[in-house]
């Protein structure tokens, strides 16, 4: 059962480090259950908060300690929405080959998107002003798991 | 926690049990090291066991994908043992069931190899 009865939001900055990678993942799986998500989910959503935090802290602020992450965790009745913003110069989603083609299979990286895009309802990039990537996650808490006053 | 791997030999086919998360930094760079020691010392035949691994990133991915290349340009194998339900979705996921042998049973898994 979901046990949050009204929308809540948290805002941190983070350093641009791996630690911040383990804090962030903490922060959104104790908002994910409150909105009363399972194991899996859970999991699911862990997966794909730390696949947009290793971007934005390696691939973005590429470990730039003058440069932070800005996570924001927000919590609904029966839905959950991760925006993590980097101060990087920003990358082009058309530029990043198919993890799925048979010639890249084989290849060592590149399969964060594929991930996220996987473990999450919505996944949207965007361009952040003046620099920088947002991206956007939404996870929505299954019908089965909602209290009668949501579903 | 990162991961931590036991080596052990069972006949000619050199086991690795995994436990803990491979992840981007010191996990996957750990694993890195192991697969290219036993490629330098010649062996090749390499089964990993991953049934205490609980979690694995798109980089520990990665660090798989490499160690199975690594080996077998150098004439060997290496095959995946017992995977839990989250890396057996992460497989599925990135295609990977395609490249990677995968076993349930260790015998079965040993004597794939000969």
């Amino acid at each position: 059962m979901g046990a949050l009865s009204q929308s809540e939001t948290i805002e941190q900055n983070l350093a641009s480090t791996l630690e911040s990678v383990d804090q962030a993942e903490s922060l959104v799986l104790e908002m994910a259950r409150r909105i009363g998500f399972n194991e899996d989910d859970e999991n699911a959503i862990s997966m794909a908060v730390r696949e947009s935090m290793v971007n934005a802290v390696a691939h973005g602020n590429k470990y730039n300690g003058r440069k932070q992450v800005h996570l924001v965790v927000e919590g609904h009745p029966g839905k959950l929405v991760v925006t993590v913003a980097d101060e990087g110069d920003g990358f082009d989603e058309s530029t990043v080959a198919d993890p799925l083609a048979e010639e890249n299979l084989l290849k060592q990286s590149g399969r964060g998107l594929l991930l996220m895009r996987a473990f999450m309802d919505e996944c949207t990039h965007a361009k952040r002003e003046p620099r920088g990537t947002v991206v956007r996650m939404v996870k929505l808490l299954p019908a089965e798991a909602q209290p009668e006053s949501i579903s | 926690m990162s991961v931590t791997l036991n080596t052990r030999q069972v006949g000619d086919v050199t086991v690795i049990d995994a436990a803990g998360r491979i992840t981007l930094g010191e996990g996957s760079s750990t694993f890195r090291d192991s697969i290219k020691d036993l490629v330098a010392k010649e062996n090749k035949k390499i089964l990993l066991n991953l049934s205490e691994v609980n979690y694995i990133d798109s980089s520990g991915i990665g660090e798989l994908v490499s160690g199975f290349t690594t080996v077998s340009n150098s004439g060997g194998k290496l095959k995946l043992l017992g995977l839990t339900k989250r890396v057996q979705d992460l497989l599925q996921i990135t295609k990977l069931y395609t490249v990677f042998e995968v076993f349930d049973d260790e015998a079965t898994a040993l004597s794939s190899f000969n």
